[in-house]
């Protein structure tokens, strides 16, 4: 709220229409005010809510729409489905909730009040069946008794395994709220960052004076309204500013700010998070006004913005007071009634009681007169109209009745009359269709406590102001503790000054504009304690006794009352009802509110959608792609793609006729082992490593040495965490006296490359090398199969030496391709056949994979998958990521030789310890099924012959399997406890997963020329 | 949570990996020393594995890996996640930084 001057409202009103309904067009707007209002009259517009078509103006919400209609049941209620209505006009709205649009787009537990209206517009009533008016769950309120605070404890206890198949699923049916969309979200959603030195969240008074402030000093000036335009409670209870109407100096302002170039006003854009280092979110509501966002639109955008400093204006927010049938359709706040009758010119009631215990209250008073409304009487404890009413006309004549509303009778669809129990204890009762509440003003402490600021009691308003705001930020305005209008722009213009004066922006920020400084006196009541269910928290369905029940079985704390009632944890947060709450736990408990303290308030301020915070990044855009260099002659071929970390990679390819991906796979295999194959590799991880230490560099992250490497040769290496854990494995070459090419496996290229740079910044400076990331700039393919040198003869220039004399095992050197490209090529066997790995420039690698395919036609030539080189590396007892596990040491991997004795090296000494060198450690052998027909399969548990298997006598389990089709069978490797010395040993396998259990013998993991002679060859 | 890289400028914490205290030294270990692996054990036990969990500043190994991929130190206080100075790693070039601020 801001302002309080008692002038004309905002737009001008004129009396209710009494006769609408008699008349040719708009039929339905029966409540609607002939003039006023800032709504387009010119552009009408239908929707229909519960499948009634109805009639609204550009400018309208979803409730003001139903208002402007007499529609006053619109909800049932999350546990006792009780009737509900509009309770307020803005995001903190905890009744009116609908299923927004249908199908695809239909979501649920959609707030009326926040829902621009546009044309064609459909929505529906939820939690209610078969219809809103006859709810047949409605009974949940005969049965209130057992629906108390903590229900679920104490009712559904009994039989525990009644829970899953009864109590739940009923509960589920019997309680809850709306249905979401069960088919994939057509809209695209985005994400977005902004910077800027102020950040003003509310574009109410205090807001826009905080903005022009800043703004004219010269600061970058980002100002956040979640409302669809700016202005703030201006727009609903006006008032005098700088001798001018609120619409007219609203203009003037709104007008100077889109004249700042620094200054950038975003509206329906709710600030929902506060993080660390000054960066905020907030959601944008793109195109949540239209039915259907306009082609290459998204319908919501998060954006993260940065600022240095900001300045919340986020208002304050009017709370109910707790009395016997205060949830009733018709029961309304006292400020969501002026915003109806002033902004959308609908009236919420023809004949209106008001229940304040402030000053404030009585402005409706003013407002529903003027729209030409009825005043039914005005409860007040205070017993009087404040002095400044006292005077006015037609004021005088308003019933006042001193003490409170103790009930609310219901008719059709809504409040009938009201029941008011004076002092004296006598009632009486009133004749009203519409009850405004007011219990005072809450400010909107939420965004200051996000980083666990508590809020600070101020008994003059009788409410909590933010305290402890997080690291550059300040309140201002109503959200500060400031209710007038006059301090409104005030507080609004010095925050602004100071908080562009910290960014060093110290222009001329010209002065506070001026209004009056009304006061605000409030006499803090928070119930009426009477017979019948009084709400706290109406999404909830919370009541006054939940309350004080949690209260007497000890739940005092407040995060205790929270969780044991649910008060203030339904999609509202609480906005209407948390300090109600804590009042009568603090009444109960004798304590005062600020001793009763406040539950801890967590980020986001309002429901985000997923689909919002997830933006592009779904389905197949989920995460970035990287695509390998003969990507798209692989795609052409027909090959079926695997995800390996953000890679796509050739899993095989199938060909004509073949019936499964074994078939095409055992075929690659054949072919490479009996001709020639290829595979693109350049996923491997590849790093230059350059300098006159780059060898002494390696020997220290690498178990084995380096440093002696010759000029033109490769080595395998195999690095160790500092934990003596086996990190990662791959080939180095020297190919100059100051320079290897590493390369890493593809999971661990970037881990590795943050490893070995934290080596050569931190561990030793001193070293003179340097790490260049060479993965993207190589493709790399792998050739192999005894007719390589045939094939690769015809890409090679003639003069290039390819012999065994010319280019040994584990030779690395570069060469000429015909057509004069240097490629990198290496003598190196993951498939233990003949072969080479060539690396060309990226940019050239399809045409490698083109020209690989022409030359090799003679020979046969067949790509291959990473299944095939999977089977290949399988057969030949090569550990990748199944058995570099992150528990495996070098010598549980069989390489423990490796390991050089002569220097230190990362992780030589941890790997030292006891537990990693026991004799009886799980170490990779090879496994084959006694049945040769019998599929292995990894995860399967090894356990010795005869013995019940479980977590005793488990001694291991598969890593790796295939079908080897030079053995004809399935095979594995597996981590089994002192294996090695276990070869020829028949052993149980079990696998309970899959209900399986056979017996395999354990063998030496080279399944396939353990001489090793054909990668010789 | 926004950190002042000192090659970069102010980056988003996203671009950043955490590894931790910056206080533990790597021991050294001498193949060949007389007084045999065990004291080697215990150091490196020490710095593999024991950490103090500190609530205020911490000085902080932090990796930009989404940008100059330098390793960094940077003060950051436990409670708060407010940052202090940030510094390059010794090997992270902050020589050649300290000499282009001359």
């Amino acid at each position: 709220m801001s302002g309080y001057s008692g002038s004309e409202p905002l737009s001008r009103t004129a009396a209710l229409d009494a006769n609408a309904s008699g008349r040719a067009a708009p039929v339905s707007q029966s409540h609607r005010l002939r003039s006023g209002g800032l709504i387009d009259r010119q552009s009408p517009l239908q929707f229909s809510f519960d499948g009634k078509t109805m009639t609204g103006y550009a400018g309208d919400t979803l409730a003001s729409a139903l208002v402007a209609n007499g529609v006053k049941l619109v909800a049932r209620s999350f546990k006792y489905h009780r009737p509900r209505g509009i309770m307020t006009a803005g995001s903190e709205e905890p009744s009116a909730l609908v299923e927004m649009r249908t199908g695809a787009r239909r979501e649920p537990n959609t707030r009326a009040t926040t829902a621009e209206l546009y044309d064609r517009l459909m929505a529906n009533s939820q939690n209610r069946w078969p219809s809103l008016r006859r709810d047949f769950m409605s009974i949940n309120s005969l049965l209130a008794p057992i629906f108390v605070a903590g229900f679920y404890y104490k009712t559904f206890m009994w039989p525990a395994k009644f829970w899953e198949t009864v109590y739940e699923p009923m509960i589920r049916r019997a309680a809850g709220l709306g249905k979401s969309a069960e088919l994939p979200d057509p809209d695209h959603y985005d994400k977005a960052w902004a910077h800027c030195d102020v950040l003003v969240v509310g574009g109410g008074s205090a807001g826009l004076s905080a903005a022009l402030a800043a703004g004219r000093a010269g600061a970058r000036v980002i100002l956040c309204e979640e409302d669809s335009r700016v202005g703030g409670r201006l727009l609903s209870d006006g008032g005098d500013i700088d001798g001018m109407h609120a619409a007219d100096w609203l203009r003037r302002a709104t007008d100077e700010l889109a004249s700042l170039p620094n200054v950038r006003v975003m509206t329906r854009t709710a600030l929902f998070g506060v993080y660390d280092g000054g960066v905020y979110a907030a959601l944008e509501r793109v195109n949540d006004h239209v039915a259907v966002p306009g082609p290459h639109q998204v319908r919501q955008r998060v954006w993260r913005i940065v600022a240095r400093r900001s300045v919340v204006t986020a208002g304050a927010i009017e709370r109910p007071i707790v009395f016997p049938g205060n949830d009733r359709p018709g029961v309304m706040m006292a400020s969501a009634v002026r915003t109806y009758v002033n902004r959308f010119a609908a009236m919420p009631g023809r004949r209106v009681a008001l229940f304040t215990n402030n000053d404030d209250g009585w402005r409706t008073v003013e407002a529903i007169q003027r729209a030409g409304g009825e005043i039914a009487a005005v409860v007040d404890p205070r017993g009087r109209a404040p002095a400044k009413y006292q005077a006015v006309a037609g004021l005088r004549d308003v019933r006042v009745l001193t003490g409170g509303v103790s009930d609310v009778k219901r008719g059709v669809d809504g409040v009938r009359s009201i029941v008011v129990t004076g002092r004296n204890g006598l009632t009486q009762q009133i004749e009203a269709d519409c009850l405004a509440v007011s219990g005072g003003w809450n400010p909107n402490v939420g965004l200051s406590c996000f980083h666990r600021g508590k809020p600070v009691w101020r008994d003059a308003i009788a409410a909590f102001v933010p305290g402890d705001a997080p690291r550059g930020m300040t309140t201002a305005g109503a959200a500060n503790g400031e209710f007038s209008l006059g301090a409104c722009l005030r507080d609004g213009h010095a925050a602004g000054v100071a908080a562009a004066a910290e960014c060093g922006a110290a222009g001329n920020a010209g002065e506070a504009a001026e209004a009056c400084d009304d006061i605000y006196a409030i006499s803090p009541l928070w119930q009426v304690k009477a017979k019948g269910k009084a709400f706290v928290d109406f999404q909830h369905d919370v009541t006054a006794s939940d309350v004080t029940l949690a209260q007497r079985e000890g739940f005092e704390s407040v995060e205790h009352l929270k969780r044991y009632t649910t008060l203030g944890m339904a999609t509202d947060q609480g906005k209407t009802s948390n300090v109600n709450g804590l009042a009568i736990m603090a009444e109960a408990t004798g304590r005062t509110i600020p001793e009763t303290g406040t539950t801890i308030y967590r980020p986001p301020y309002a429901p985000v959608a997923i689909g919002a915070l997830a933006g592009h990044h779904r389905d197949e855009n989920f995460h970035a792609w990287r695509l390998t260099p003969s990507h798209h002659w692989a795609a052409e071929l027909g090959a079926v793609f695997v995800d390996t970390g953000l890679w796509k990679r050739a899993q095989w390819y199938p060909k004509p006729g073949e019936k499964d991906w074994l078939e095409s796979v055992t075929r690659e295999v054949l072919s490479v082992r009996n001709s020639v194959g290829f595979c693109d590799v350049s996923t491997l991880g590849k790093v230059d490593v350059l300098g006159p230490d780059a060898g002494t560099f390696l020997d220290r992250v690498y178990i084995n040495t380096f440093s002696s490497l010759a000029v033109g040769k490769a080595r395998y290496g195999l690095m160790l965490r500092e934990d003596g854990i086996v990190m990662d494995d791959g080939t180095t070459s020297r190919l100059a006296e100051d320079h290897y090419f590493l390369t890493t496996t593809t999971a661990k290229a970037g881990p590795v490359m943050q490893h070995l740079e934290f080596c050569r910044q931190v561990l030793w400076p001193d070293l003179d090398v340097q790490l260049t990331s060479a993965t993207d700039q190589w493709a790399q393919f792998s050739i192999a199969g005894p007719k390589t040198r045939d094939l690769l003869q015809a890409v090679i220039e003639p003069s290039e030496d390819l012999s065994n004399e010319g280019f040994p095992f584990m030779g690395a050197r570069e060469v000429k391709l015909r057509g004069g490209i240097v490629a990198r090529l290496f003598r190196i066997s993951f498939s233990g056949e003949m072969a080479f790995e060539m690396s060309v420039p990226a940019c050239y690698g399809e045409a490698l994979a083109r020209n690989l395919m022409i030359a090799g036609k003679p020979f046969g030539v067949t790509p291959y998958g990473t299944e095939a080189l999977g089977v290949m590396r399988i057969e030949k007892g090569h550990v990748a990521g199944p058995e570099l596990n992150g528990t495996t040491t070098a010598d549980d991997l069989g390489l423990g030789k490796m390991m050089s004795k002569k220097k230190d090296f990362i992780g030589r000494v941890m790997a030292g310890r006891e537990a990693l060198t026991a004799p009886n450690r799980q170490v990779v052998v090879g496994v084959k099924p006694v049945d040769p027909v019998r599929r292995l399969r990894s995860g399967a548990h090894v356990v010795p012959k005869g013995v019940i298997p479980g977590p005793e006598t488990d001694q291991g389990y598969v890593t790796s399997v295939c079908f080897s089709p030079v053995l004809a069978q399935w095979i594995g490797l597996a981590l089994v406890e002192r294996g090695r010395g276990r070869f020829g040993e028949i052993v149980r396998i079990h696998d309970p997963l899959r209900s399986e259990d056979y017996e395999a013998e354990i063998c030496n993991p080279v399944f396939y020329d353990p001489e090793g002679v054909r990668q010789r060859g | 949570m926004r950190i002042a890289c000192p090659f970069c400028g102010e980056r988003e914490s996203g671009e950043f990996t955490y590894l931790g205290d910056a206080s533990p030294k790597r021991p050294n270990f001498a193949v060949d020393s007389v007084a045999g692996p065990e004291p080697a054990e215990d150091a490196f036990y020490d710095y593999v594995y024991l950490r103090d969990n500190v609530a205020g500043v911490m000085r902080e190994y932090w990796y930009h890996g989404g940008g100059c991929r330098s390793w960094l130190i940077a003060e950051r206080n436990t409670v708060t996640h407010e940052f202090g100075s940030v510094t390059a790693a010794p090997g992270a070039g902050a020589t050649k930084l300290a000499q282009a601020g001359e």
